[in-house]
This record gives structure tokens, C-alpha cells and sequence, in this order.
């Protein structure tokens, strides 16, 4: 680890003056990402701008039409939420299924939309749920934000504050684990709303998370597990490595999405 | 030697002594340890797999703060580290042994091969220093493939090994196999992969070179298994230092597996370069530096043939097999494809004729050596697979096949074709006991059950031998082993009865602590917390070959016995003086000596105290003091074996193995501690499922970086990748060691690789699969059924 100057700012606005202020400033949330990255040298901010004394950035609370989740709310406190288990099971289900105990302890739902790894997990239940991305300047809707590999819409000094869920009538979350680092082969998380049905696909994309649009036709027209094991997805834009060939992820993925309709509550 | 009832004794599951400290975080690992005035080593490794080093500019790097010392291979003055076996070809040529400097001088020849040693005030400011180190570097191609490495046109690691050959060995006799082939019924043949692993010690290595300037004294503490074996090879072989003047000292260690038996060179560099600064050199790896600097395990490719006749009696085997050793020859690695592999041939079966032939290959990759099981577990996956395959081909009941070319158990001591003798053995029972706890029998019924869910169910076995508690030293001399291989232990009763005992092998998961208290306190009759175990100090023990190859009870566990043989002997004669009688007439039992046929008794503890206030003592006969030391050098190998069964149920749709059900049921000889054994056989048997259905360690055949450099991809067995294990016994006893063990370290990761893979391949048969590699991972199994599904397609 190189040596940085560290920030503790206690409010949004304060976080934002010093991510501006310094040269290569960086936030850090959980640290779950960040912080290997640093001992492994394979990144050297200037500093580091930790968010966790904002309160404002912390909690679940039920809103409008759903849930909104608070950026800097850790994983576990998802997986417990009554109100996430009431409006949206799927999505505390997914939570709990995030690495390990001590992953969940300290990674954050902001940390992990705004690193948008290939394989990680909230990804595809923001896009799946529709759910839009509150940040320090603006709102941004799921279907915008994520914009490839480790890619988002947010700009420099840009801070994601919450998570704004809608509720939809069903939905569930099937991951299949990287045996390694159990991170997701492939995930499947399908909503079904009364705009329609949105499936969404992780850890298979060459692009990171993606609908599955022929999925989400197929289970509009009929919302059951046949109907979803009946698609053949093409491997052609999806990942192939030691764990997995794209035609493998092309074959899990359609399999994923019927036990995620069986499972949907 | 027979099991007392005694709470604490031989044959109870005593809870373990090391628990308490290891729990608690008191562990004193060599990364605790602090010298004064100590000085940080990093090691800059090579990104490349093979590369010229063309120019190595330190100026910058040197001038940074915080740096001490930076050296490179021009600075380095002293040898190269050694290999500890010589294996002669075929032609009778000794092996290619390239040299392997701690340091590189002018080529690269793995990813993570060691380019410069540079020590700083803190760890950080010497990696900083590291990074601001210049190589300029002339990439070359790189050979990974055990397949390929012998192939024209395949890079050349080094230029005396031509298409990168160390050895073409051979052993049996041909022209009978050739022989019995030609008359054979049926020949089963197979092509075997024996993947190569990451052994993943949970403590990673580190070593510590202290230089006392004052006494001309060096001290190294390090991660070993064997700190007599790093002395020796060090001392001797590497920075010319006498024994006197080198003390070696393994602390507490966390896990082996093999992997920290050898003398690795980064010992060496710390202990050089502490004198060259002179200040204490603390190296500690990390996790990434440790998959690509540990000595890796296993890594065979091998083609194989088995002759039966109508009767499906086994005829005849033939083996030809390719070793990768990876860039260097590590200390043991030339032993492993070689004695420790081919001569377990036989298996427990009674096939009379075998011929092996192996050829060991260099490759642009981390060196490979013994890693748990070492050779035996490739052997044991080899011949079940083989013999599974057989039974398949020539439709006799697979459980049928091998009872009928079982050693008869009243054929022992058995001579088998590839050079050993097994001493005991009873692989009828261990079979039998492992069909009825796994309920063989009923199995069909719950294939009919899980086929209703849509998942296919299979199960497998694999019937299986070792040798183990290594080793004979003459033996091992004559096949090329450089060092004797007996084990020396001592036993120091104190004044006041308690004891300490000193062995020469070492703890480092297993218990030692604890059993050897056991072993002691019923032997001596003392209580069980009146003995105190103590290892990993060339200083305190008075020598040792370590803890390798489950020789610890076996080997080391005997030369206690003798030890105490000796200390009774001598206490005999202080109590018959005490009890004024003739040494002949007394007898010891339950601690107590007395005379046969009255009723004087002196205790132990009172005989250790006129040992040592010896007022009242056979004085002109006999020296005071009750200490003594015994070297024990076994006869033979001893020969642990049995039967382990797998079940398995695979969900079609995702390829994903899930293991059901696991039975093992060993014959390990004596056994002091229950517990700890069953811990032995669930660590070896866990290790086994990782290497059937998780572990591989991958390079890039290309770029030869290595693919799985961290837990993100190199996947190790977690608690819930394993059932509940199912574990027995079934002993008989070694013949020829006072103890009757056989040891048990290694038997769970030999027994289980090929019963794991059979259960796979019984569950995939009615889908048509015939075959699979290990590991066998999701996306493996998946495609073996698609290309089943298309060829019956096609058909
Ligand atoms: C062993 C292990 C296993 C894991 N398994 C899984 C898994 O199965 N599934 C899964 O989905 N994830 C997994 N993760 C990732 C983990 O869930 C974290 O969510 C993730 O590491 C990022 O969250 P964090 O809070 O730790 O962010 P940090 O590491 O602190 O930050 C990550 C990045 O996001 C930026 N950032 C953080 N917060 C904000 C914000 N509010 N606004 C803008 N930018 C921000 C940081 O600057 C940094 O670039 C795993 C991680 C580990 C270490």
C-alpha cells in the first residue's frame, strides 16, 4: 500500500469538497474492493474519502411506491431488514448471498454499484427491479447507469447516496456460484411488475450485467418456467474463462432464470 | 502396547494439548517472532515465465529511504540449493541437475523466480524500493505442458536438458509384461491426468536469518517441517556453515502438506544475508507470493495398460508416465513420480507383472515436490480408474473384479513385482466393513430416488495401499536418496518424575503434543500433564529427519519407544538397588517397580529422584541421571490401506457435483489417539474431493503466468463443498516397528481422488460419459454430457 491521505467528512457535501479538493482523490466505502486493491499496489490515490461517518448515507426506509436503501448500508443489514424481507425477499436473499460474513459486515450496496464488477450481484437487481441511483448531483435510472466492464455513469466526484427500489409484484435472485471466489458464474435476478417482467443476467456478460430481452419476452407472454427454459440464449457476447465457456453461461442462463420463476415471491 | 482403558493413554481420544495456545492466538509463529534491530527482505520476483535478464539497475532503488541493502545475482557468492535424490535413467546416466541459485544470474525461468533481494527498515519501504528496481528483461518462449515439455520445438529450459528431460526412468521387467500382454484376454487402457496443485498451508512461509558477529553463530527460524533436514542441506550444500555454528529453529507451523519439507532458497538468502548486513532478515510471504513460490504437488500425465485374463485375473500392468518438475528440481521431487509412485504399482492386488517407465520433464513453472500423499495418490487414481474401467469393459461386477485380485490375507509378508514387501494387511475386511457402513447394497434404490428429482446419483469406490513411515535408510540409499531416513527421539525424566520428551520430527497440525504425551505417560506410567513434548530446534533435539510421509508415529514415535526401553532398563537396575534385589527379579507396571513375588514397590518418581540425588545408588555400575537418546531406523515401509466409497448425486441441468455420502475405512496399525486420527483422515479426505472435484492449478500455455494466482480462482474446498465423513478402522498391525502404526497423515488424500471420480463417472454412465479429468468443476461435467448427448446423437 502507498501512502494517502485520508478524509472523514460528515456530510455528503463535505465528502464531495474533498473529493474535489485533492488530486486523485478516492472513496472508500466497505474497503471490501478497494482495500486489496491498494495492498496489491494496483491502485495509488492521492487520498481516500471515507464515507462512513455520513450519517445520512446509512439505512432502509420504506418510500412512495418502495424502498429506498441508504449507499453506505452494508449487505447484512440488507439481508436483515424487515422492511427489504417485506416489499422485496429477492433482494434481502440476494444480500445474504454476497461472499462471506465479514464481506457482508463491511461491503456497502453504494461500493458495489459503484464498482460494477462483471460478476457482482446488485447490479442485476437494480437493473432487473428498475430501480434508480441517487447520487450527489442527480438521479440516475438503472438502464443508464451501468456501462460496461467496471463502468458506470457516474463522474469524477460524483457520490452515489441511495438506492430507490420499486416494488415489484414478484421477483427472485438465482446465483450460481464461480467455485473459486463464489463471486456469481452467472445470476439471474427476474422481477415481474406490472410494466412487465425484466430479467436480468450478471457475471455472463463480456459488458457486465444485461437483459436478457428475448427472457423477458418470453416470460411476459407466459410467466413460467417453461416458457423460460424454452429460450436458447446466444453465447456469442458473453464471457468464456477457466470456470466457464460462454456456452456454458449461454446454457446456465435460461436454467437459472426458470428456478428463478419458480422461486419468484 | 495394548490399549489400557487408561484415560490419557494409548488408545483414548485425548483432547489436544496445542489446542488451548493455538485457539487463544498464543501461537509462536516465525512471523511473531521479533529480533532486535530485525531488517524486512522483499523479494522482487520475475513477471515472466522465461526471460533473459539483460540489465538490473539498483542506483535508484538504493538511494530510497529506509533501504539497507539490495543484492542481485552478481552479489550472491554462495552455492546453489540442492536436491536431496538422484534418479538414474534407464542408460544409467544420473539425472539433469541444473543449478539453482537463490538468486537468478542471467535467466529467468518461472513466473516468481527470484530477481533481487532488497531489505529495508520496513517491509514498505523495501517493496517501494523493489518497485523502483529497473530489469530490463528479453522475453522468451515458455514451455508449460508435462505433455509438450518433451516435444520438438518446446522452449528449452535449460540448455543440459535436452527437450527438457531430467530422467527416463524405468522399473520392473519388461519382457514378462510384454509377455503376459501378448497372451492376455483383455487389455483396458487409459489415458490419466493427474492435475497439478497449490498445497495452500494456511500459515504462509517465513524465515528469519539472525547473524551473531560475537560467536560467529547463525540462527534461522522458518516455516519447515524438518529443521535438522534445512541445517543439514543448508549448512552443508548451500552457505557452507558447520552444525555448530547453525541453529535451526522451527517454531510453531501452520501446516505442511508437504509443501514445507524442503529447503527452499529464500532460507538460504535470509541467513546469507543477515551476516552481509548484519542484522537479523525477517522474509514472510504473502498469499499471491506463495502460489507462486511454494513448491506445487502432483502435475503427472500418464498412459497406462492392464492385461486380465478370462477370468478377469490381473495379468500384467504396464505405465508410462511424463513428471513435470517445473523450472527446478526441488528437494524431493525427483523420488516422487519415481520410488514413492511406480513401486506402489502393485496396489493391493496380486498382479504379477509390472513395468513403469517415467519421464521426468522441466517446464517454465514453479518447481513441483511431495505434496500430501506424494506419488502414492497418483498411483492409487491411476490403478482404481483403471480397474474401475476394466470392470466396465469386461462386465464383471466392479466390487468382484478387485476381491478376486485381492492379496489373499495369509499372504503375508507379500513380495510385490515393483520392489516392496507389505508387511500386513486385510483388504477382505476393510472392504467388506466399508460396503456395509456405506450401504453398498442399497445404493440402487436411492440412484431410482434422486433419478425421480432429475439428478443422477452414482457411487464409487477405490480400494487402496501406501507405503508410508519413510523410511528404510539403506533402502532409500540405494534408490538415490542422499540422506538416511531413521528418526532419533529422547526422553529426559526429570528429578521429580516429569518428563520431557525431544523428537526429532515435527508438529505442525498433527498433534504430536499430544500424542507422544499419550504414548509416554502410559509407557512411564507418569501422568499425562507430567509430559512435555518439544520439536523444531536444532538446539534442543538432538537430531531429526522431520515430519513428512506420515513417518512421525511410525518412525518417530518408535524411536521413543526405544528410548524408553532403555530409560526402563536403567531405572530397573535403580530400583532393584533400591529394593535390594536382583535387576532380573523386578518388574515394571502402572509405574511401579517390584519385586516378583513380594510385595516391595518403589515408584517411578522415586527412582528419577535417586537417579538424580543419588545417595543411595549403584554408583561403581551405573552413571546418575535419567536421560536417554534412541536413533530408530525402520525395516521396512509400513503399509497403511483400505477402502474408501463415494457417493455423489450431479444435477444434469448444471453440471454441479454434489458429494453425498463418504466412507473410509482404513487399517493404519496402532492407533494412540481415535480423534486425532479421524481428524487426519477428514483433512486428507477433504483434500482428495478438492483435488477430484475443485482444485487446479493452471498456467497459460502461452504466456505461461499462472492462471489461478489467487483464491479467486484457485478454488479450495470449503466446509460445505463436504459431507459428514464416515470414519472407521479396521488394524492390523505393522510387523516390524515396536510400535505396530502405520501412519495415517496421508491415507485420506490417497484413497479418496478416484473414489470421488468413480462415483462421477458411475452417476454420468447412464447418460453415456466415459470418462472425465479432475478436477471435475460444473462447466466439465456439463460438457461431458453434451458430447455424450451428440455423439448418441450421431449414432
Ligand atoms: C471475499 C469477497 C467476496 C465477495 N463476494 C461477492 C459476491 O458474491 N457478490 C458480490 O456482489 N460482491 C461480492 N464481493 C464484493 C463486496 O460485496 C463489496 O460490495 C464490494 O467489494 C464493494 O463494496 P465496498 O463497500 O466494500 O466498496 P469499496 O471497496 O470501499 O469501494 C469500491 C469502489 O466503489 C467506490 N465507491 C464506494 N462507495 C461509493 C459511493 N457511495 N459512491 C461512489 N463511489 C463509491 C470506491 O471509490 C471504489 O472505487 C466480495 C468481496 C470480497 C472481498
Amino acid at each position: 500500500m502507498n501512502n494517502f491521505g485520508y478524509h472523514r467528512p460528515a456530510s455528503v457535501a463535505d465528502a464531495v469538497k474533498a473529493l474535489g479538493g485533492s488530486g486523485d482523490a478516492r472513496i472508500v466505502a466497505g474497503g471490501q474492493t478497494l482495500l486489496p486493491t491498494l495492498r496489491a499496489r494496483l491502485a495509488t490515490p492521492s487520498d481516500l474519502v471515507d464515507l462512513r461517518a455520513i450519517a445520512e448515507l446509512k439505512g432502509i426506509k420504506a418510500e412512495g411506491d418502495g424502498i429506498t436503501i441508504g449507499a453506505m448500508t452494508p449487505h447484512a443489514e440488507v439481508a436483515a431488514s424487515d422492511v427489504v424481507k417485506g416489499a422485496i425477499p429477492a433482494l434481502a436473499y440476494l444480500a445474504d448471498h454476497i461472499g462471506d460474513r465479514q464481506v457482508r459486515t463491511l461491503g456497502t450496496i453504494g461500493g458495489s454499484l459503484a464498482n460494477n464488477d462483471p460478476a457482482a450481484c446488485y447490479p442485476s437487481a437494480v437493473l432487473a427491479l428498475g430501480a434508480t441511483i441517487r447520487t450527489s448531483k442527480r438521479e440516475i435510472k438503472a438502464d443508464d447507469f451501468f456501462q460496461g466492464l467496471f463502468t458506470t455513469a457516474l463522474e469524477d466526484g460524483e457520490i452515489i447516496t441511495a438506492v430507490h427500489f420499486p416494488k415489484p409484484e414478484k421477483a427472485a435472485y438465482e446465483k450460481f456460484v464461480q467455485p473459486a471466489s463464489r463471486f456469481a458464474l452467472v445470476g439471474v435476478f427476474v422481477a415481474k411488475a406490472r410494466e412487465g417482467v425484466r430479467v436480468a443476467v450478471t457475471g455472463a456478460g463480456q459488458e457486465g450485467v444485461f437483459r436478457a430481452r428475448e427472457l423477458e419476452q418470453a416470460l411476459s407472454a407466459n410467466f413460467s418456467p417453461d416458457a423460460a427454459k424454452g429460450v436458447k440464449v446466444a453465447a456469442g457476447n458473453l464471457i468464456s474463462d477457466l470456470h466457464g465457456t460462454a456456452e456454458y453461461r449461454a446454457h446456465l442462463i435460461p436454467v437459472l432464470t426458470a428456478r428463478a420463476v419458480a422461486a419468484a415471491k | 502396547m495394548a490399549d489400557t482403558g487408561n484415560p490419557t493413554g494409548i488408545g483414548a481420544s485425548v483432547k489436544r494439548k496445542e489446542d488451548f495456545r493455538f485457539l487463544t492466538g498464543q501461537g509462536t509463529y516465525t512471523d511473531d517472532i521479533k529480533r532486535p534491530g530485525q531488517a524486512y527482505a522483499y523479494i522482487l520476483r520475475s513477471p515472466h515465465a522465461h526471460a533473459e535478464i539483460v540489465k538490473i539497475d539498483t542506483a535508484r532503488a538504493k538511494a530510497m529511504p529506509g533501504v539497507v541493502a539490495i543484492f542481485t545475482g552478481a552479489d550472491y557468492d554462495k552455492g546453489g540449493v540442492p536436491c536431496g535424490w538422484q534418479i538414474h535413467s534407464k542408460d544409467g546416466s544420473p539425472m539433469v541437475e541444473p543449478p539453482h541459485f537463490p538468486l537468478c544470474k542471467d535467466r529467468v525461468r518461472h513466473v516468481g523466480d527470484q530477481v533481487a533481494l532488497v531489505i529495508g527498515e520496513s517491509l514498505a519501504q523495501a517493496r517501494d524500493a523493489a518497485e523502483a528496481i529497473a530489469v530490463t528483461y528479453k522475453e522468451l518462449p515458455a514451455i508449460v505442458s508435462t505433455a509438450d515439455a518433451d516435444k520438438p520445438g518446446a522452449a528449452q529450459v535449460w540448455p543440459d536438458a535436452k527437450n527438457n528431460t531430467c530422467f527416463d526412468w524405468h522399473l520392473g521387467d519388461k519382457a514378462a509384461v510384454d509377455a503376459a500382454f501378448a497372451k492376455a484376454h483383455h487389455v483396458t487402457k487409459i489415458d490419466i491426468v493427474n492435475q497439478r496443485l497449490a498445497p495452500n498451508a494456511m500459515e504462509p512461509r517465513a524465515a528469519i536469518g539472525d547473524y551473531d558477529r560475537a560467536t560467529g553463530e547463525y540462527t534461522l527460524y522458518t516455516t519447515s517441517q524438518n529443521p535438522h533436514v534445512i541445517r543439514l542441506l543448508m549448512g552443508a550444500f548451500v552457505l557452507q556453515i558447520p552444525e555448530h555454528k547453525l541453529r535451526v529453529v522451527a517454531p510453531d507451523v501452520g501446516g505442511g502438506f508437504g509443501s514445507k519439507i524442503f529447503h527452499y532458497s529464500e532460507e538460504a538468502l535470509v541467513t546469507w544475508a543477515a551476516a552481509k548486513v548484519r542484522r537479523p532478515v525477517k522474509w514472510t510471504s504473502d498469499r499471491s507470493e506463495a502460489f507462486i513460490s511454494d513448491a506445487q504437488g502432483r502435475d503427472h500425465v500418464s498412459h497406462a495398460e492392464l492385461a486380465l485374463d478370462k477370468d478377469g485375473k490381473f495379468l500384467a500392468l504396464r505405465v508410462s508416465t511424463k513428471a513435470n518438475m517445473g523450472a527446478y528440481l526441488s528437494t524431493f521431487a525427483p523420488c516422487v513420480p519415481t520410488y514413492l509412485s511406480a513401486t506402489l504399482l502393485a496396489g493391493v492386488y496380486t498382479t504379477p507383472a509390472i513395468y513403469a517407465e517415467v519421464k521426468a520433464v522441466f517446464t517454465n513453472t514453479v518447481a513441483v515436490d511431495a505434496y500430501r500423499g506424494a506419488g502414492r495418490p497418483e498411483t492409487t487414481y491411476l490403478l482404481e480408474r483403471l480397474v474401475e474401467k476394466a470392470a466396465r469393459e469386461t462386465g464383471i461386477d466392479r466390487v468382484e473384479l478387485r476381491r478376486k485380485n485381492f492379496i489373499p490375507k495369509d499372504a503375508f509378508p507379500y513380495q510385490t513385482p515393483v520392489a516392496l514387501q507389505y508387511d500386513s494387511g486385510d483388504y477382505f475386511s476393510t472392504l467388506d466393513i466399508a460396503l456395509k457402513r456405506a450401504d453398498w447394497a442399497g445404493f440402487e434404490a436411492r440412484r431410482a430416488e434422486a433419478k425421480k428429482r432429475g439428478k443422477l446419483r452414482g457411487i464409487g469406490i477405490s480400494t487402496y495401499i501406501e507405503a508410508c513411515g519413510i523410511a528404510p535408510s539403506a533402502v532409500v540409499g540405494s534408490l538415490g536418496a542422499r540422506a538416511g531416513l531413521y528418526e532419533c527421539g529422547s526422553i529426559r525424566v526429570h528429578p521429580t518424575g516429569s518428563v520431557t520428551v525431544f523428537t526429532g520430527t515435527h508438529s505442525h497440525g498433527q498433534g504430536h503434543e499430544t500424542t507422544f504425551a499419550q504414548l509416554v505417560s502410559d509407557t512411564l506410567g507418569v501422568p499425562f500433564d507430567s509430559v512435555e513434548v518439544s520439536h523444531g530446534d536444532t538446539n534442543k533435539i538432538p537430531f531429526g529427519m522431520g515430519t513428512y510421509g506420515s513417518r512421525s508415529l511410525a518412525v518417530g514415535g518408535s524411536a521413543l519407544v526405544k528410548a524408553m526401553d532403555k530409560i526402563i532398563a536403567k531405572a530397573t537396575r535403580i530400583a532393584a538397588h533400591l529394593m535390594e534385589a536382583s535387576a532380573a527379579d523386578v518388574e515394571f507396571k502402572n509405574g511401579e517397580f517390584s519385586v516378583k513375588g513380594t510385595d516391595k514397590k518403589v515408584p517411578f518418581g522415586q527412582v528419577a529422584l535417586t537417579a538424580y540425588v543419588p545417595h543411595n545408588y549403584p554408583i561403581t555400575e551405573l552413571e546418575p541421571g535419567l536421560e536417554e537418546t534412541a536413533f530408530y531406523d525402520p525395516l521396512n515401509f509400513t503399509y497403511p490401506g483400505g477402502c474408501h466409497i463415494c457417493e455423489v448425486e450431479i444435477d444434469p441441468d448444471t453440471g454441479v457435483t454434489q458429494v453425498a455420502k463418504f466412507t473410509a475405512v482404513d487399517d493404519i496399525g496402532r492407533v494412540i489417539n481415535p480423534m486425532i486420527v479421524e481428524g487426519q483422515v477428514h483433512g486428507g479426505v477433504v483434500q482428495g474431493i478438492g483435488q477430484a472435484l475443485l482444485e487446479n492449478c493452471a498456467y497459460d500455455n502461452e504466456s505461461g503466468q499462472l492462471l489461478t494466482g489467487s483464491y479467486m480462482d484457485y478454488t479450495m474446498p470449503r466446509a460445505d463443498d463436504v459431507p459428514s465423513i464416515d470414519v472407521a478402522t479396521h488394524n492390523t498391525m505393522c510387523t516390524h516397528n515396536p510400535l505396530g502404526s502405520k501412519g495415517v497423515g496421508e491415507v485420506g488424500a490417497i484413497g479418496s481422488p478416484p473414489a470421488v471420480i468413480n462415483a462421477v463417472l458411475d452417476a454420468l454412465l447412464p447418460v453415456g460419459v466415459k470418462d472425465i479429468t479432475m478436477p471435475a468443476t460444473p462447466v466439465k461435467v456439463w460438457q461431458a454430457i453434451q458430447s455424450a448427448g451428440s455423439a448418441k446423437a450421431a449414432e
